[in-house]
This record gives structure tokens, C-alpha cells and sequence, in this order.
């Protein structure tokens, strides 16, 4: 019973990494960026929910009301400000810009938070479980985030493939040249990709801070395991980012038990021999 | 002598890529209802001119007008608002996209007017037939179908066509051509960039000789006799 619960945990941790995941997804969908600073705006996103809650006192879920359009309303100016600029040479120069960024973001959020450990306090929904038939437990949070994360994604598909929005996307990231002769502002639309995409991370961000413990640091280690969910599950497609996400779930739940030190490690091992037997991923949509 | 209120006018339009001169003072006209073919080798500029109308290439504000109002060194997305659409050479369609979604991406500007996806549909039938398919996946002359509706979809007044027979069969160019004079009958000013000058000169009522990224010669067909079309075109 021990190992069908610690697959379950697995799975559901895949929840939470294809929230990591899924908003990086849409950015490469969209305009080919691979955002190195995706990570750091997660944990961003996690130390302006701690500032809402201790402001106004109210649930870090609940934060979400104002944490989500303050983080769409950076990702429109970030896109339109920053990466836009760099978008139109090389492929090359929007990395390094969004690296640039990524080290700027952790440097301000330790200038500004200390390098101090934090958490968001969630209450009962931290511990409430239920029990399923032969005695495993499972906790009630880990399934709320792979639930959101079901939502989310789902929420992208029809958006992607149901809205006239979802279409300019799709052109947009098939043909920038010939999608401005429809009358696309690509310039606009990269911007309302990225507010989109940090709404996503918006709600990663505060089921990080509620999940586990916090810290300007640990940006890039979210960063890596979003990539590896997005990889694994293929590149371009939402579904199999959320596939990839409970694989390297399961592998790092899997690792923690035979070894709590083996968690990460294990995760990463699962992922080269992914990448080594089959790099396209299982459901990719980009080649 | 031809009218002063063109739909279109280019007045020493000039156009770069990078430090590449593309364009030398060029001066071009295109009046209301009528077709105007550009002919021209490969590499003449023909596209430049087009891309530099539609402002994929950008040029000067006052070096184009359409409908009296200077559109030069504006962006692409903001003159497809204005009525001037495109069918780009090598019809890029968008692979991700179906055959109807391809055609819907058409009316993103939002432009009023008779072309809708019905009306697209009775011109081009086997499209609607087709219309969950992916665009990339039909035959050449059925592609170039739906980026001709496509571009009709922004209920553009003005329609520049580059290259749309290129690598087609002569009994599909015979069909395009044949629905091209149907939109253009129904009022929309059509130009057409065409390396047959036969065609060209077939279909058109001014046309324009391109060469080395000047105009070379330009007259209205029956005007331009075929030595003289020749030593324009090669130069010779």
C-alpha cells in the first residue's frame, strides 16, 4: 500500500509541476522564448501573495484576487517593455534577456525579503486528507493543485482552439510576417500571452508558498522542473506537459522513497533517460 | 493622361533591406476598379513594392498614399484595417490552423463588409468541403484558394496578389484567374504581381515593368508593343 501511496503522491505533485509548466508552455507556443526567468516569477508570485495576505489577513487563495491581475498587468509591461525588444533578432538575445531577468528578480527579491525561508499559511487545507479503500491517504491540497492544474490546462486548450484569440495565437506562432497581414498586432499579442502566462504562475506561485517553504533562491530549480515536464510530455502540447509533469512526479516520489536525498536526483535521472530514448518527448507538437 | 484621386499612389517610394536598396524612386499608381499587373524577373523588386504597401518593408510615411492619406512607415496590422489585403507569394498559410480557421484569421481587423465566410465558400466551393482539414494539407491550387479567401475575409479594398499562379497547373491558374475577374467585377481593385506577361497583360488594364528595382516601363496593355516589353523586361 505503501508504494499505490506514494504513486498517488506522485501524480498529484505532477499537479503543481505542470502549473510550473504550463504557462512556459504557452510563452515557447507562442513566440519561441525559452523565459529563464519563468522560475523566479513563480516565486515572485509567492512573495506578493505573502504581502496581500499579511496586509489584508486574508486566505493565500484568496490572495489570488489581486495577485493574478498584478502579475498579468507585469507580464503585459515585461513583454511590451522588455522581451519584445529582443524578440525580433537573433534567437539567441530573448534568452539572455530573460536570464538578465532572472538574475535581476532574485537579487531584488533577496535585497527585498532577505534570503529567509517563508511559507504561506493555508490553515486546515495544509493537513485535511481522506482516506481512500485500503487505508491510503491522500491529502486534500495535493489534489486541489492537480485539479487547478486540470482546469488550467483545459482552460488553454479551448482558449487555444476555441476563441478567435486562441487562433491569432496559433498564427501568430505559425507565421509573425503573415499573421500582421491579417491584422495582428504580434506586438500586443506576445504581451497578452504573457499576462496569460503569469496569471498561470500566479497560482503556481501561492501553491508553492502553501505546499513548502520559500526563498529568492530556488526560482531556477522550479525553472529546470517546468522544462522537464514540458519536455518529457513534448513540446507544444498542454496535456502531455501535465503527462510530463506527473512522470517526473512520480520519479521524485519514487526516489524520496527509497531515499529522501534520491527526491530531486531521481526526478533528473527519469528525465536524461527520456530525453536520451525518445528527445521529441511523448505527445510533442513543435519539432 | 490618368487621375490625380488614385486609390493608391507611390511617389519616389524607396525601400531597403538593411543596406540592400531595394526600391529606387519608384512612382506608382493604382486607380479605383482597375487591375494593375507587375511584371518583372525574379529579384526585379516586384514583392518589395508589394511588402512595402502592405508595410511589411518600411518606408517613408509621405512615399505612399492610399486614398489620399499617407500610409508609408505604418505597420502591417494597421493597413489591413485600412482595406489593402494581401495574398503573399507561396500563399503561407498557417499550418496549425484548418482550412475555416485559416479563412476566419482572415476577418481578425474586423472590416465591414459583402465577404464573409459564406461568400468565400460560394466562390470557392470544394473549400467548404474541406473546411476541418489542415490548410497545409490540400493540393497547391486548393491552398492558394483559401489564401485568396483568406485575404477576401478582410473585405479589403484594394487586393494584391503576388505570384498566386507560380507552381500551379494551367487548368488551376485558368480557374483562379476566372474567380479573380469575378471579385474584381463585384469592385475590388486588384493588382497583380505575375511572371507569365502574357496573363499579365491579359487580365490588367495598367501595367508596371520592374526591373532591377526601378520602373521601367508602364503603360496600359494594348498600349505596349512586344519588343518593347521585352527590352524592359530582360533589359535588353
Amino acid at each position: 500500500m505503501d508504494l499505490v501511496a506514494t504513486v498517488i503522491d506522485g501524480i498529484l505533485l505532477g499537479g503543481l509541476y505542470a502549473l510550473f509548466a504550463s504557462g512556459l508552455s504557452l510563452i515557447f507556443g507562442v513566440m519561441r522564448l525559452v523565459n529563464i526567468a519563468h522560475g523566479d516569477l513563480i516565486v515572485l508570485a509567492a512573495f506578493i501573495a505573502m504581502i496581500v495576505i499579511d496586509h489584508f489577513g486574508v486566505h493565500p487563495l484568496v490572495s489570488l484576487v489581486l495577485v493574478v491581475p498584478f502579475m498579468a498587468l507585469l507580464g503585459y509591461g515585461l513583454q511590451r517593455g522588455i522581451f519584445n525588444r529582443a524578440l525580433d533578432s537573433d534567437i539567441l538575445r530573448p534568452v539572455l534577456v530573460s536570464f538578465g531577468v532572472s538574475v535581476f528578480l532574485q537579487n531584488a527579491l533577496l535585497q527585498a525579503f532577505s534570503a529567509d525561508s517563508r511559507r504561506l499559511q493555508a490553515g486546515n487545507l495544509e493537513t485535511l486528507h481522506f482516506d481512500l479503500p485500503g487505508g491510503v491517504a491522500v491529502g486534500v491540497l495535493p489534489c486541489l493543485m492537480f485539479m487547478v492544474a486540470l482546469v488550467v490546462i483545459g482552460g488553454l486548450q479551448l482558449l487555444l482552439y476555441r476563441t478567435e484569440l486562441g487562433r491569432a495565437f496559433r498564427s501568430v506562432s505559425d507565421d509573425q510576417q503573415t499573421a500582421q497581414l491579417m491584422g495582428i498586432n504580434h506586438a500586443h499579442l506576445f504581451g497578452l500571452a504573457m499576462a496569460l502566462s503569469l496569471a498561470i504562475v500566479s497560482v503556481a506561485g501561492v501553491f508553492l508558498g502553501i505546499r513548502g517553504n520559500f526563498d529568492p533562491s530556488i526560482g531556477p530549480t522550479r525553472m529546470i522542473f517546468a522544462c522537464e515536464a514540458i519536455i518529457i510530455g513534448g513540446l507544444g502540447d498542454l496535456w502531455g506537459t501535465l503527462v510530463g509533469g506527473v512522470i517526473l512526479g512520480i520519479a521524485q516520489t519514487l526516489g524520496a522513497r527509497i531515499n529522501p536525498g534520491y527526491q530531486i536526483l531521481a526526478g533528473h535521472l527519469v528525465f536524461l533517460a527520456i530525453l536520451t530514448l525518445r528527445p521529441q518527448g511523448f505527445f510533442a507538437k513543435i519539432r | 493622361m490618368r487621375s490625380n484621386g488614385s486609390l493608391l499612389e507611390a511617389r519616389v517610394l524607396t525601400a531597403f533591406y538593411g543596406d540592400f536598396q531595394a526600391l529606387f524612386d519608384v512612382d506608382f499608381r493604382i486607380e479605383r476598379n482597375e487591375t494593375v499587373a507587375i511584371i518583372g524577373s525574379n529579384g526585379a523588386g516586384k514583392s518589395t513594392l508589394l511588402k512595402s504597401i502592405t508595410g511589411l518593408v518600411r518606408t517613408k510615411a509621405e512615399a505612399i498614399y492610399f486614398d489620399g492619406e499617407a500610409i508609408g512607415g505604418k505597420p502591417a496590422y494597421r493597413i489591413v484595417e485600412q482595406g489593402i489585403s494581401m495574398v503573399p507569394e507561396g500563399r503561407c498559410l498557417f499550418p496549425s490552423l484548418s482550412v475555416e480557421e485559416n479563412l476566419a484569421i482572415g476577418a481578425y481587423s474586423k472590416r465591414q463588409g459583402p465577404w464573409n465566410l459564406e461568400a468565400v465558400y460560394e466562390v470557392f466551393p470544394m473549400l467548404k468541403e474541406k473546411r476541418i482539414v489542415p490548410a497545409t494539407a490540400l493540393s497547391g491550387g486548393q491552398q492558394q484558394m483559401v489564401a485568396i479567401g483568406r485575404a477576401l475575409m478582410a473585405n479589403p479594398r484594394l487586393l494584391l496578389c503576388d505570384e498566386i499562379s507560380l507552381g500551379l497547373a494551367p487548368v488551376i491558374i485558368k480557374e483562379i484567374y476566372a474567380q479573380l475577374e469575378r471579385i474584381s467585377a463585384e469592385g475590388t481593385t486588384l493588382v497583380i504581381v505575375e511572371q507569365d506577361i502574357k496573363r499579365a497583360m491579359a487580365v490588367s488594364d495598367h501595367v508596371y515593368c520592374i526591373r532591377e528595382g526601378r520602373v521601367v516601363l508602364e503603360g496600359r496593355p494594348r498600349d505596349l508593343g512586344r519588343e518593347e516589353i521585352t527590352k524592359a523586361y530582360f533589359g535588353m
